[in-house]
């Protein structure tokens, strides 16, 4: 009996779970050593993140102090509730998501925008006569769900088309076969990825890839409904730590010459993504780099990464108001507390400027690349 | 032979099932009423087997390794991370079992719990375990506790069959011997329970396997087959055999994995005649 008790005493004791100790931040660069970062990524490495990664390949972060560790995303891995649970110091996030995750309590910050555009499209094929959200009334319309979706339904909303209504709305896979066996009249896709899919299929007609020509695009920011997109995400509660104020500015100076690199060396960041192990071709890639560039420069205002208070303001106004088709929307109220702050970014700004960075890309120029079958 | 001679009429059995409906299917699908019953035979969907083997002979990318290699290492790399969990697994089924054998009170308290743990969903568990890594653990061990995690029950619950399966008379010999505990499970219970784990143990090894491919694509681990599968299947839209490619992959794995496993009854066969006499 006794026996007995004391085994049942340290079962119960194996399954009682660890305390987790909070270190403070050290100062970034104090002792001379580099202070680690980890940076969690969305997904996997693609030429969405070239960024971070030509910082950290080209030292930028180094400069800085920092000992930055990139951290690929999973299926099951939501970046905003890594960084608030402590296993990440950064996030990188799409706005509308991470501010869902505010509001059940995740203690995040967006310190910096990087993707002042969003990438979202809605592609049919040209001979639907689908160009525009009113034009989708009583279609197929593809979307993702999982809280991709609301760029769609704020879009036919605007139009003045009931979502629950008037269209077929169809769950889509991440692949775009179904739109390329007309299951679907339109299908949701990035500008950077889903998209460039399309280009790098084999038409069965013609023996030649499809182009642009056999697709129509609705694009979210000429229809008025795009949120903002890829963010980075900072624990709220360790801004107060004056220490970890330092290193965030750090790690944003870093990230902006990162990404000015990237604008000003497309080919050589596309070779870092694809040396990362990306099995994603490298003219995908490629194209992946142009758009993403496409979304971040020309940087608006004073520079990379400001929070255009006008564009935070329809993102949290859709977020608040469009119901997708269960009725849901993202956020039940505005976001309370420092849901964003240009502090930082202003000032890693001022210091890559001082370091003679373009921060604005004022001058930038897309450049026209050709995708090869399967992107490779 | 004649093992080898079947196996090789299974698959050209289902070759032929699959260029068959490719053949005979409609490219569109059926679809009765609405919902599709049969799936679309298209090259999209479905590509010929020879485009599939084709494949796997083609760079995976411009100037890059054959996809054969690619597949066959990160299978490769994922037999090692289901090693790894189907031994940690086995192990802690051992153990449950035998403490939930030895104390009543254990296997009332803890056996509710055993049969619990397999219904909390991967998806829920995989990212919690996933921020085990880093310092201490490199990110394919978290994978490796996903893989023990389903792998550990079908062990435990079969093994505490397997424990309690002596006869009374049996036990009571022992007794009669003055042999203790430890003595009973080695020289009664555990040769009795014997035909009681190997079943177990084949369940051990494919939910291993399964765990081990969940977990990389739940966590997004690199390296293995299921991370593999998710990298091509996103190529769908272009490449549809790539994906096929991975899936071969993974079935290759599934057999390798239930080979070994077989393979480890061999040693232990020979107790089997013993425990028959004993249990008889």
């Amino acid at each position: 009996m006794k026996l007995s008790r004391i085994v049942l005493a340290s079962l119960l004791a194996l399954t009682a779970c660890g305390t987790a100790d909070t270190p403070s931040t050290p100062a970034p660069g104090a002792s001379g050593a580099l202070t680690p970062i980890k940076l969690q990524l969305q997904w996997f490495y693609q030429a969405q993140f070239a960024g971070y990664i030509a910082a950290v390949d080209q030292g930028f972060y180094k400069e800085q102090g920092l000992d930055v560790e990139l951290l690929e995303g999973g299926v099951d891995i939501v970046p905003q509730t890594v960084l608030a649970t402590g296993k990440a110091d950064y996030a990188i996030a799409w706005v509308p998501k991470a501010l869902a995750s505010r509001e059940q309590g995740a203690g995040i910050t967006d310190v910096g925008q990087i993707f002042a555009r969003s990438g979202t499209y809605q592609v049919a094929w040209k001979d639907s006569g689908i160009t525009k959200a009113a034009d989708l009334k009583g279609k197929k319309v593809g979307n993702w769900g999982f809280g991709n979706e609301f760029e769609l339904f704020a879009g036919m909303t605007k139009a003045g088309l009931d979502p629950s209504k008037d269209v077929t709305l169809v769950q889509q896979q991440f692949d775009m076969q179904a739109l390329l066996k007309k299951e679907i009249d339109a299908a949701q896709a990035m500008s950077y990825n889903e998209y460039a899919q399309l280009l790098e299929a084999k038409n069965p007609a013609t023996g030649q890839l499809y182009t642009a020509d056999d697709f129509a695009i609705i694009d979210w920011k000429t229809e008025g409904s795009s949120m903002l997109q890829d963010a980075v995400w900072a624990n709220t509660e360790k801004l107060n730590d004056p220490n970890y104020q330092a290193q965030t500015v750090k790690f944003l100076t870093a990230t902006i010459k990162g990404w000015a690199y990237c604008r000003d060396n497309p080919e050589k960041c596309r070779d870092l993504v694809v040396a990362k192990g990306s099995k994603l071709g490298k003219s995908h890639q490629l194209w992946q780099m142009n758009e993403v560039n496409k979304l971040v420069w020309p940087a608006a205002g004073a520079g990379i990464g400001v929070i255009d208070e006008a564009a935070w303001k329809q993102t949290v106004e859709i977020s608040q108001t469009t119901k997708n088709q269960t009725g849901d929307t993202v956020l039940k109220a505005a976001p309370e507390g420092p849901a964003y702050t240009n502090d930082y970014i202003n000032q890693a700004i001022a210091q890559a400027k001082a370091a003679g960075v373009d921060v604005t890309g004022s001058a930038f120029q897309p450049a026209t690349v050709t995708l090869t079958e399967g992107g490779a | 032979m004649r093992r080898v001679l079947s196996v090789i009429a299974g698959l050209i059995a289902a070759a032929l099932l699959w260029e068959g409906y490719k053949a005979a299917g409609d490219p569109e699908g059926t679809v009765l009423f609405g919902v599709r019953v049969l799936p679309r035979a298209d090259d999209l969907s479905m590509p010929h087997l020879w485009t599939i083997l084709g494949r796997l002979t083609d760079p995976e990318m411009t100037g890059g390794r054959p996809v054969w290699i690619v597949v066959l290492d990160a299978c490769l790399f994922t037999l090692g991370i289901t090693a790894a969990g189907f031994l940690a697994g086995t192990l802690i089924g051992l153990v449950l079992a035998a403490a939930m054998q030895r104390f009543r009170i254990v296997e009332r308290g803890l056996l509710p719990y055993v049969i619990l743990s397999q219904t909390v969903p991967l998806v829920a568990l995989a990212p919690l375990i996933a921020g085990w890594g880093g310092t201490l653990m490199p990110p394919w061990a978290s994978v490796s506790v996903i893989a023990a995690y389903l792998a550990f029950f079908p062990v435990a619950v079969g093994m505490l069959r397997g424990l309690q399966s002596p006869s009374a008379a049996g036990a009571e010999l022992m007794r009669s011997y003055a042999a203790g505990w430890w003595r009973t499970l080695v020289k009664l219970r555990f040769p009795a329970a014997l035909p009681y784990l190997f079943p177990a143990l084949r369940l051990a090894g494919a939910a291993a396997v399964v765990g081990a491919v969940v977990g990389e694509i739940s966590t997004g681990t690199r390296g293995g087959i299921g991370r593999l599968i998710i990298e091509y299947s996103r190529e769908a839209t272009s490449d549809p055999a790539k994906v096929y490619t991975a899936m071969l992959g993974a079935a290759l794995l599934g057999l390798l994995v239930a080979g070994a496993v077989s393979l480890l009854e061999l040693p232990l066969m020979r107790h089997r005649r013993h425990v028959e006499v004993v249990t008889l």
